[in-house]
């Protein structure tokens, strides 16, 4: 089923550049120009390039859409927010829970340091005021995979406020102009992640798996400053690199490591926002900007249909690709939050701050994490452009792929080929290669220095783009290139080369 | 052997005067003696004969492990013990066996003192009586003594003796009447508002709370995470003390222990109290306080005075409203706190399927009584959005004010507080229960609870003889100064 369209009139679209999946590019058409001074405009998320410009059918009003998430992160730590149980994926059910985990009468909690450096990594990374002093809470409500009866998050005062996250959209033809758009970060609180279930319809029953409950959190707040699907989806991705780099979190959807729920409210601009929804639960890279844009579509439908939206809860149903009101959340939740009795506030310090004599093991100085982050992909993608000379969004798409940058940069050293036409071979021939082979950047059986060899001997004019082409078609298995390849080589050789030797040299080459 | 103190029956040991199997078969057949006390709910006899064993053949070999090795002691059954029944004389957990030990409790074990049992209290530690738990209340022992007898012979009731036993007070009352009744020389409670120091003053021993944050809570369940402490009773304070320097001390899975690990803890012999202040609060003295405590109190008061300590009256301005600032903040924690009980992962489950709600609901209200259900509902209205800040907030603040009370006073020169602990003597069982639990705690936990919520160390001293009044609140944390006369 197609993404619904959007109605009433555009003001423009917003492609973005970072690619959520790179099969799903939304179509393409020209585009009417953006103001970048932030007001929000309308996007296009069309499979159907008709919609240019289309009037809208029940007045002339324009609609605007607001969007905030809340994003959950996996912390990448050995053990537990609380407790030192193990934290991997796809362990045996019930195999990493500990006495605490499992909610036994008299347990306490006891705070994961490396937790905490993970989130003040984010919250520099992300431009935040760290809070020198932050609180933990209790957020009650029964459920099944929630063991205690209560989470434990950071309601209060969480530990990093008032951030930004930057990210970029393509305008323009050819996506040549980019924009860079700011979302700003109301906070970031540690939490404790629940455990997970599984219905068993046919037994009418729920297993309950505790092995993730009491996993560490980072939940990133954004403020409703995006107004669309491929905005929101953007941001996500950037935010993924940003803890892809960091280390603090694999930020993997597939795996669960990264959830995002979606505030969605649609307005005409000049008036109030509108009421919002909560959309839960958006556990697929893929589907992040269809939902959000199916939202918003519904909501501008019930509104010019005269109904009201109501302040409800709904989750994505990807098979039927609606958002569907959450069958279980009858009134709202009055959460009782409580602070937390057993954990004293968290303290941390600056080199200015910090105690004399202080032991090392038992203290947090955020000038020293401050120095130890590492590089940012957007400093990344700064550096590609200055060294290389490359285009931007040619350096987002880099960026892009897992292990394409160290690729690139692998390739790099070993050719003497211009680092344009490596961008261009990397990002479009040996990209296009793996993906229609469904292979990751590690698993391509074409390795840097062959890719390498090949753009040299482009170079020297050796052999032709074509050629090339056939060489990689031939790491496929496919013998009857090579031969080809030979002809080719004689001829440029002017048939003085044999064709034995040809044959064993590159078979050689391309099989190491 | 069973009436001398820790200390004495130590040197004993060491002696060899009697053995770890002896002294432990002693206590066990004194157990089995006083069931009717209904003390304990579960007396572990395999693993206390092992124990004592095991420290039979340490002290053969001259390596005792220290004071309290091979020293017969009970656990409240509020503390986790590993291998053993913990029921918080619950139904709801009834069965539960744990499979870790309370940091306190290991660190007796450690000490190598053998574990008698487990004992009664009210249910989850809601109560002043250890009339309220499921396995039925604990008398005092001195409902049989000599003196209560006789006492009782002067009033025309002429029923048979035992329908008018005494309560032990509460909720620590199953680990008083152990150590009241000779049973073990060493008993662990908890004090939230008063558990320890209650049952302790009823049963004539030493009760002793100490500052929060001095003594491990990892692995006493919960009742009030912010109020609750480990508890100490004995029968003489020296003992106490012993047992506190076993006890305390920094617990890295107990995040609310301090980290100082401050001077090993040593009782001085201090029988000069020339150098001591003593406050006595104007506000304790209230209508309610019987006239036998209060002339308890004077006569302490006196008997300091005369030895040349400095007596003086102060005032805690806030006291009028500390019992209802507990009873917000206890019932709110309590309520947190018995989210956990929902039958998936231990304890008591109903036999309802219907639905994961239904099963709750269910469990819940088979597994808890009604005191325990009372206190949830009523800490889940404090909870709520609208009443959090009238509520929940407000009682913080004016356990603020309360605290500050006592730094005022001791920063005025004041060393310690001395206070009657309770508002008359034990009651009679029946005469007890002729009001409901919340009642009597609010009535009980009077003098009491102050001290939990400013976090401060307090003591019950014993007096052999009679049932104890006086209260004691000290000022540095864990430093019990011993102003004990003989």
């Amino acid at each position: 089923m197609a993404a619904p369209m959007l109605r009433g009139r555009c003001l423009g679209r917003c492609w973005a550049l970072a690619c959520i999946d790179s099969g799903s590019r939304h179509g393409r058409g020209a585009a009417t120009g953006f103001t970048s001074s932030g007001k929000r405009g309308q996007s296009f998320v069309a499979q159907q390039p008709l919609l240019t410009a289309q009037k809208s059918r029940k007045g002339e009003h324009k609609w605007a859409a607001v969007v905030g998430l809340e994003i959950h992160a996996q912390i990448a730590s050995n053990s537990k927010l609380f407790s030192g149980s193990q934290v991997h994926f796809a362990a045996p059910p019930n195999s990493l829970v500990s006495f605490f985990d499992a909610s036994l009468p008299g347990t306490l909690p006891v705070l994961n340091r490396r937790c905490v450096e993970a989130a003040v990594m984010t919250g520099l990374a992300l431009n935040c005021h760290i809070n020198k002093k932050s609180l933990f809470d209790r957020k009650h409500y029964f459920y099944a995979d929630l063991p205690a009866g209560y989470q434990i998050t950071q309601q209060r005062l969480p530990i990093a406020v008032n951030g930004s996250l930057a990210y970029s959209v393509c305008v323009g033809k050819k996506w040549r102009q980019v924009i860079t758009k700011t979302v700003r970060i109301k906070q970031i609180q540690l939490e404790q992640d629940s455990g997970k279930s599984l219905h068993d319809e046919l037994r009418s029953q729920t297993l309950i798996d505790l092995n993730r409950a009491g996993v560490g959190l980072l939940e990133v707040v954004l403020e409703p400053d995006m107004s669309c699907g491929e905005e929101a989806a953007t941001a996500v991705r950037e935010l993924q690199l940003i803890l892809q780099a960091l280390g603090t979190s694999q930020a993997n959807m597939a795996e669960g490591q990264l959830r995002v729920d979606a505030n969605i409210s649609v307005h005409h601009p000049g008036e109030p926002l509108g009421v919002r929804t909560e959309v839960k639960n958006l556990n697929s890279a893929r589907f992040l900007a269809r939902a959000i844009d199916y939202e918003i579509q519904r909501q501008i439908n019930e509104l010019e249909n005269g109904c009201e939206i109501l302040n409800e809860t709904r989750s994505f149903d990807y098979k039927l690709g609606c958002t569907v009101p959450m069958r279980d959340k009858e009134g709202k939740q009055d959460y009782r939050f409580m602070p937390e009795p057993n954990l004293p506030p968290l303290l941390l310090y600056d080199t200015a701050s910090l105690p004399a004599g202080a032991d090392p093991q038992q203290v947090i100085n955020i000038d020293r994490i401050r120095e130890q982050l590492p590089e940012l992909p957007s400093e990344t993608r700064e550096k590609l452009i200055q060294q290389y000379g490359i285009l931007p969004e040619h350096s987002f798409a880099l960026l892009n792929e897992v292990g394409l940058l160290e690729f690139f940069q692998n390739v790099i050293k070993e050719t003497r080929a211009e680092p344009k036409k490596v961008t261009s071979w990397v990002l479009n021939i040996f990209l296009g290669f793996l993906k229609q082979r469904n292979l990751a950047v590690n698993e391509s059986p074409v390795t840097p220095s062959v890719l390498a060899e090949l753009l040299n001997l482009l170079d020297r004019k050796v052999i032709s783009s074509a050629a090339a082409k056939q060489v990689m078609d031939m790491k496929r298995g496919n013998p009857r290139a090579i031969n080809k390849l030979i002809g080719l080589v004689r001829k440029v050789t002017h048939n003085r080369a044999d064709p034995t030797v040809i044959k064993e040299i590159l078979e050689k080459q391309l099989s190491s | 052997m069973l009436g001398r103190t820790l200390q004495e029956v130590s040197a004993a040991l060491k002696q060899g005067q009697i053995t770890p199997v002896e002294l432990c078969q002693k206590c066990l057949s004194l157990i089995k003696k006083t069931k009717f006390l209904n003390a304990y709910i579960t007396i572990s006899e395999e693993v206390a004969l092992k124990q004592a064993e095991e420290s039979e053949k340490r002290y053969k070999k001259g390596h005792s492990l220290g004071a309290l090795d091979g020293i017969p002691v009970a656990v409240k059954d509020n503390f986790s013990t590993s291998g053993i029944e913990t029921t918080c004389a619950s139904n709801m957990l009834k069965g539960y066996v744990p499979p870790y030990n309370a940091t306190v409790v290991q660190r007796l074990l450690d000490q190598g003192a053998v574990l008698m049992g487990k004992t009664n209290l009210d249910e989850f530690a809601m109560g002043s009586g250890s009339t309220d738990g499921v396995f039925g209340p604990v008398k005092n022992p001195w409902s049989y003594s000599k003196q209560y007898r006789e006492k009782r012979k002067q009033k025309p009731h002429g029923e048979n003796e035992d329908s008018n036993w005494l309560i032990t007070g509460g909720s620590s009352g199953g680990s008083a009447a152990a150590v009241s009744a000779f049973t073990c020389f060493a008993a662990l409670g908890s004090d939230t508002g008063g558990s320890t120091r209650n049952p302790a003053a009823h049963c004539g021993i030493v009760g002793f709370k100490p500052s929060y944050g001095l003594v491990s809570r990892h692995g006493l369940i919960p009742l009030v995470n912010s109020m609750d402490v480990p508890g100490i009773l004995t029968r003489c304070v020296d003992d106490a003390a012993t047992v506190l320097g076993v006890l305390a001390g920094h617990d890295p899975k107990d995040s609310t222990t301090i980290q100082d690990p401050g001077k090993p803890f040593m009782l001085s012999s201090l029988t000069d109290v020339s150098k001591l202040c003593i406050g006595i609060p104007k506000e304790y003295l209230v209508p309610e306080l019987s006239s036998e405590v209060r002339s308890f109190w004077s006569k302490a008061a006196n008997l300091f005075e005369s030895e040349g300590a400095k007596v003086i009256e102060v005032s805690l301005p806030h006291t009028s409203y500390s019992i209802v600032c507990y009873h917000v903040l206890c019932t709110s924690e309590v309520a947190s706190n018995m989210a956990r009980f929902d039958g998936l992962e231990y304890g008591h489950r109903c036999d309802i399927d219907v639905s994961t709600e239904a099963m709750y609901a269910a469990t819940r209200r088979e597994g808890f009584n009604d005191v325990v259900r009372g206190r949830i509902l009523a800490g889940n209205f404090f909870l709520l959005k609208e009443n959090y800040a009238n509520y929940f907030i407000k009682a913080q603040k004016v356990r603020r004010l309360i605290a500050n009370d006592f730094v005022n006073v001791f920063n005025s020169g004041v060393d310690v507080l001395l206070t009657p602990t309770t508002l008359s003597e034990a009651v009679p069982y029946l005469e007890f229960i002729k009001e409901d639990n919340r009642t009597r705690s609010a009535q009980d936990d009077i003098f009491t609870q102050a001290v939990n919520m400013a976090g401060l160390p307090a003591r019950q001293p014993e007096q052999p003889g009679r049932q104890v009044v006086e209260h004691v609140v000290e000022t540095v944390p864990g430093d019990v100064k011993n102003a004990q006369k003989q």
